[in-house]
């Protein structure tokens, strides 16, 4: 690492986390002054943007080369709160909570109380949205029976396409200006609707463009004062990228990254979209670029690799918008989770894997850094020499780059009518999300308890923690004669919280298409300008919305301890458990005992598996195919990021002996030391779940580090990799750590503070996870080998 | 993990007995008693196998071979029969060969090569690779340590030599016990002049076993000897490898 690289990641890892008020008062200042009034909502929603980005500071820090910082200055973090209003309560929590906090300075308080809340309250998304809900909605979310992804943040979980390195904004409004000729008055109905949102899109161009122009100038401005005659020579060359781009196509490597960083910049400030937004497959959309800047001579190996690492500090610049209540326990985290995508193969089907993944790969390991996550997409066609060389940095302990499955995301795409060359354009962002970047609005709407309405079953429909009957009447569980009776009860339950939950989402969807659209997401994100219609409202060529499975490892052992004593051997009755959940097993230590030895997911055994099997049947055939508000279909996903935590907490024992309040599984993972058959067994048994109807699974295996020492053991991964893959396995990661480490870090987290570990579909700083979750991790079975 | 009393282990994704990724199977049973061994549970001898129940076994275990075929196929592993010593049950071992074989998995057999030779030919025939073990050459120290006479185990390596079986040689590196001088010297001319066989893996004394002993009540022999020095290690390796031979250092 060259001193530059090294002097701002040191001060980007020192650099503590705060809120800032500086986006909060830009967008009240506009709404105030009811400028845009008589325009439409999008036009008025570009304006916002134009207005935020042509007064917000613009911050240069010493010695970076990729500029543009979200907020005034880096990892100050704004507020959205035409979304969601933080009362001062909230921003106290945001302040004070031990844990992923926010710095909320006392001005930013006297702001908020003055000028923000008494504006905004009333008016934000997050009250539309509790206040459109029907009663058992509000019901089911305050059970824990679902989480709703847009009641703080808005929709996105997207990534770029190339447009931006094929076209510049110019470009764009060309096309913007060819789309509003072809309008019809005449003949549709919808022209002026179409004409609104085109206008929009022609704002927000214009507005990046112009935001740009001011890093320019301030860079000028520099420039004429700096006495080191290299930096100076810096600055000017940094000007006149930022005078090109976005205007113009990229013509350079440089110009790309800055391009992108400026969207990127751009779309995280227009609204607080989930998962950010992602550069999408990175080695292959900016290999052209390197390569011919290689050939030219105008860029050298390691000049490249510093711009990589400039850029990867703006990533690490920017947490997370700050969540609260029940969205900051789904997502615990400043991890934003932009993944960078790594190999698979190109739009014509070759091997995707160039000289800039390796080149990228040796950034990663290099910067460490939390933020970009990063994944490499393992296709057939890709070399060993790839895995390997990506096994040695997760070896090291840093939970990255994931391992995604080329071949089973290509499927999940095509399956689902989309054309086999955008399919292959496709990856995963987010944590495992799989969808077509550029091309495709796939939002997510929520996590789904799938245990949690195996507890309100065995309840007759009632939740025991909120003493409410939130459920239908299923039926008194000892009444249930056979395990297809109980099966059955649930599947009832199952479909009928589904049913809540998908017409909640297709009012969301609605409210934010009405209220919310997204002019700069839109601009880029292909079909929007054909089709002249925002990203919010279905604009997009493919619009996907997923319902995020979460305890499919507890709810296969809860049903399989069930099927097993009380149905199969008949040797408990489903009277005696009940009586010793309501207990949480207390004095019931033989039961306990008992339950526990139950067979269990992830140990290849097909008594457990096939419970696994309907469950998974069950959940898909409730939600996928779906029709959503924005003219495409529900699917599901099965990850948890940090809700497996929030929904065990909500969640009394269950009969696989798992006690009250105690984290779920995570992913499609065992549950935690339930798997004692070895790594392959877990993966035959994952394996079962057919993945490829879904849009996204995650597995995590942790394994000792001696276990990844040599090359027979680097190797061996490879393979157990591949095999996953070969029976269509979505995502496998693996956390390279021992207990020791882990329980010593809990005890002196400050010689610990730089212990990374992977979560759910991301990684984070150990001491920085709640204790709950800490727990969680250790609580893995760890493979070794003997 | 399946166990039983004739097979007290079932290890999937095994990467240091043979190559690729295996299944090893752990036997029950051993006529020596190596006071560094790290299965100190795998000793005692199971009682005979009844006829009416073989067949059954052996299904059994074929189907938890089985399982694991997929990750065979990608690294070229396959199944391996460890202990004990696997041939302290030949009739269990030869049929999961016979069934391995034709079911396409390949083998290993991870053997002392303490046996009587008539099943030592039939492994030379029916295993895909015989990891063979030398210990000691010093007649005298090998009845002391280990129980049994050395001689059949030199017999049997020389009788699989003679048939071109497949063998890799695997070294136990014991300090005080096999990493003597003379020891060295002698394994290394004995594979020489007596065998065509020049891949050997030496295995560093690892105390993996030590809470064995513990839970078998029984005192632990190694109890004051440590692993050997990564130095030493090193050093052992360079001599065989001074005299041709191909090194590997663990399994």
């Amino acid at each position: 690492m060259n001193p530059r690289i090294d002097c701002l990641r040191a001060k980007t890892r020192a650099k503590e986390v705060s809120l800032s008020h500086e986006r909060a008062v830009l967008v009240t200042d506009f709404y105030e002054t009811h400028a845009a009034m008589g325009e439409s909502i999008p036009v008025q929603r570009a304006l916002c943007l134009k207005h935020i980005l042509e007064n917000k500071k613009i911050y240069i820090e010493d010695q970076e080369l990729i500029v543009g910082e979200r907020g005034p200055e880096p990892k100050a973090v704004p507020t959205y709160p035409e979304i969601c209003l933080h009362s001062l309560e909230d921003l106290e929590i945001l302040n004070s909570r031990p844990k992923v906090a926010y710095k909320v300075s006392e001005e930013t308080r006297q702001i908020y109380k003055e000028k923000i809340i008494p504006f905004w309250k009333g008016r934000t998304i997050r009250e539309k949205i509790f206040s459109a809900m029907a009663e058992s909605w509000l019901d089911s979310f305050h059970a824990g029976i679902f989480t709703e992804f847009q009641e703080q943040r808005s929709p996105g979980h997207t990534a770029g396409g190339d447009l931006i390195y094929r076209k510049g904004f110019t470009d764009l409004k060309s096309d913007i200006r060819r789309c509003l000729g072809r309008l019809d008055f005449f003949k549709d109905p919808t022209a002026l609707e179409k004409q609104g949102v085109l206008r929009s899109l022609d704002i927000a161009a214009d507005a990046l463009i112009s935001f740009a122009g001011r890093h320019a100038r301030e860079l000028d401005r520099l420039a004429a004062s700096e006495k080191n005659p290299e930096r100076k020579m810096e600055l000017e060359k940094m000007a006149a990228v930022c005078r090109r781009v976005p205007a113009h196509k990229p013509g350079t490597f440089h110009e790309a990254l800055q391009y992108y960083w400026f969207l990127h910049v751009g779309i995280i400030t227009e609204l607080n979209p989930w998962d950010a937004y992602n550069p999408g497959r990175f080695d292959q959309n900016l290999y052209p670029f390197y390569q011919r800047d290689i050939e030219n001579g105008t860029l050298t190996q390691e000049q490249a690799k510093e711009l990589l690492s400039c850029f990867w500090i703006k990533f690490h610049n920017h947490p997370a918008p700050p969540k609260v209540g029940v969205t900051a326990k789904e997502s615990n985290t400043y991890v934003d989770f932009c993944l960078i995508n790594l190999g698979g193969v190109t739009p014509d089907n070759r091997d995707g894997v160039n000289e800039l993944t390796y080149l990228v790969l040796d950034v990663i390991e290099e910067m460490r850094l939390l933020q970009p996550s990063s994944m490499i997409q393992v296709s057939r066609k890709n070399p060993d020499r790839f895995i390997k060389r990506a096994l040695k940095i997760i070896a090291t302990g840093f939970g990255q780059p994931s391992v995604f499955n080329t071949d089973a995301i290509l499927q999940e795409m095509a399956l689902h009518g989309k054309s086999l060359e955008d399919a292959r354009s496709a990856g995963a962002s987010g944590c495992v999300e799989a969808g077509v970047f550029g091309k495709e609005a796939y939002i997510l709407t929520g996590y789904f308890n799938l245990p949690k309405i195996l507890e309100i079953t065995l309840h007759n429909g009632w939740d025991p923690r909120t003493k409410k009957q939130i459920g239908l009447e299923t039926g008194d569980p000892k009444q249930f004669n056979t395990f297809n009776d109980l099966f059955n009860a649930y599947q009832l339950q199952l479909n009928y919280f589904a049913d809540i939950k998908v017409r909640g989402s297709n009012i969301i969807e609605q409210i934010n298409g009405a209220h919310m659209p997204v002019p700069l997401l839109s601009l880029v994100t292909e079909d929007c300008i054909e089709n002249a219609r925002d990203y919010n409202q279905g604009g997009a060529r493919y619009n996907t919305s997923y319902i995020q499975g979460v305890g499919m490892g507890t709810l296969t052992d809860c049903l399989s301890a069930l099927k097993y004593y009380v149905y199969d051997l008949k040797r408990v009755s489903m009277e005696k458990i009940l009586a010793a959940l309501e207990k949480d097993f207390s004095g019931e230590d033989i039961l306990h005992h008992q339950l526990k030895k139950s067979p269990k997911y992830g140990n290849d055994d097909d008594a457990a598996d096939d419970i696994l099997r309907r469950i998974f049947r069950a959940f898909h055939d409730a939600v996928t195919g779906r029709p959503n508000a924005r003219g495409g279909v529900y699917r599901i996903d099965l990850l948890p990021t940090t809700c497996h935590v929030y929904f065990g907490e909500i969640t009394g024992a269950l009969p696989d002996g798992r006690k009250a309040g105690i984290p779920f599984s995570e992913g499609i993972s065992p549950v935690q030391g339930a798997d004692t058959c070895g790594p392959t067994a877990v993966l035959k048994s994952a394996a079962k779940i057919d993945h490829l109807k879904t849009g996204g699974t995650l597995l995590n295996q942790k394994f000792l580090p001696e276990l990844l020492t040599d090359e027979k053991g680097i190797q061996a991964v490879v393979h157990l990799i591949r095999s996953y893959f070969k029976m269509d396995g979505h995502h496998i990661q693996f956390n390279v750590v021992d207990e020791k480490t882990l329980r010593d870090a809990q005890k002196n987290p400050q010689a610990h503070r730089d212990l990374i570990v992977r979560v759910a579909g991301y990684s984070d700083y150990f001491v920085d996870l709640t204790e709950a979750l800490q727990e969680e991790i250790i609580q893995r079975t760890a493979h070794t080998v003997i | 993990m399946m166990q039983n009393t004739h097979i007290f282990k079932i290890q999937r994704y095994s990467i240091h007995d043979g190559p690729g990724i295996r299944t090893s199977l752990f036997f029950q049973g051993c006529p020596l008693r190596c006071p560094w061994c790290h299965n100190p549970e795998s000793q005692k001898m199971p009682g005979k196998i009844q006829t009416e129940e073989m067949d059954g076994l052996v299904l059994r275990l074929m189907a938890e071979i089985e399982k694991d075929r997929i990750f065979y196929d990608d690294s070229a592993g396959g199944a391996t029969f460890s202990g004990g010593e696997p041939l302290s049950q030949p009739q269990l071992l030869f049929q999961l060969l016979e069934q391995c074989r034709e079911k396409e998995i390949h083998t290993c057999v991870d053997t002392s090569g303490y046996a009587d030779a008539k099943f030592i030919s039939s492994l030379a025939e029916k295993a895909d690779l015989i990891l063979y073990d030398i210990k000691l050459m010093d007649a005298r120290a090998h009845e002391t340590l280990i129980g049994k006479p050395v001689f059949p185990v030199l017999d049997n390596l020389r009788l699989l030599s003679d048939r071109k079986a497949r063998v890799c040689m695997r070294f136990p590196l014991i300090p005080g016990m096999t990493d003597t001088e003379a020891n060295i010297t002698g394994v290394i001319s004995f594979l020489e002049k007596d065998t065509v066989f020049r891949k050997i893996h030496i295995l560093p004394f690892h105390k993996a076993g030590e809470g064995k002993y513990a839970a078998l009540n029984r005192e632990n022999p190694m109890k004051e000897i440590n692993p050997p020095s990564p130095e030493r290690v090193a050093q052992v390796k360079a001599e065989f490898e001074s005299r041709g031979f191909q090194v590997i250092i663990g399994g």
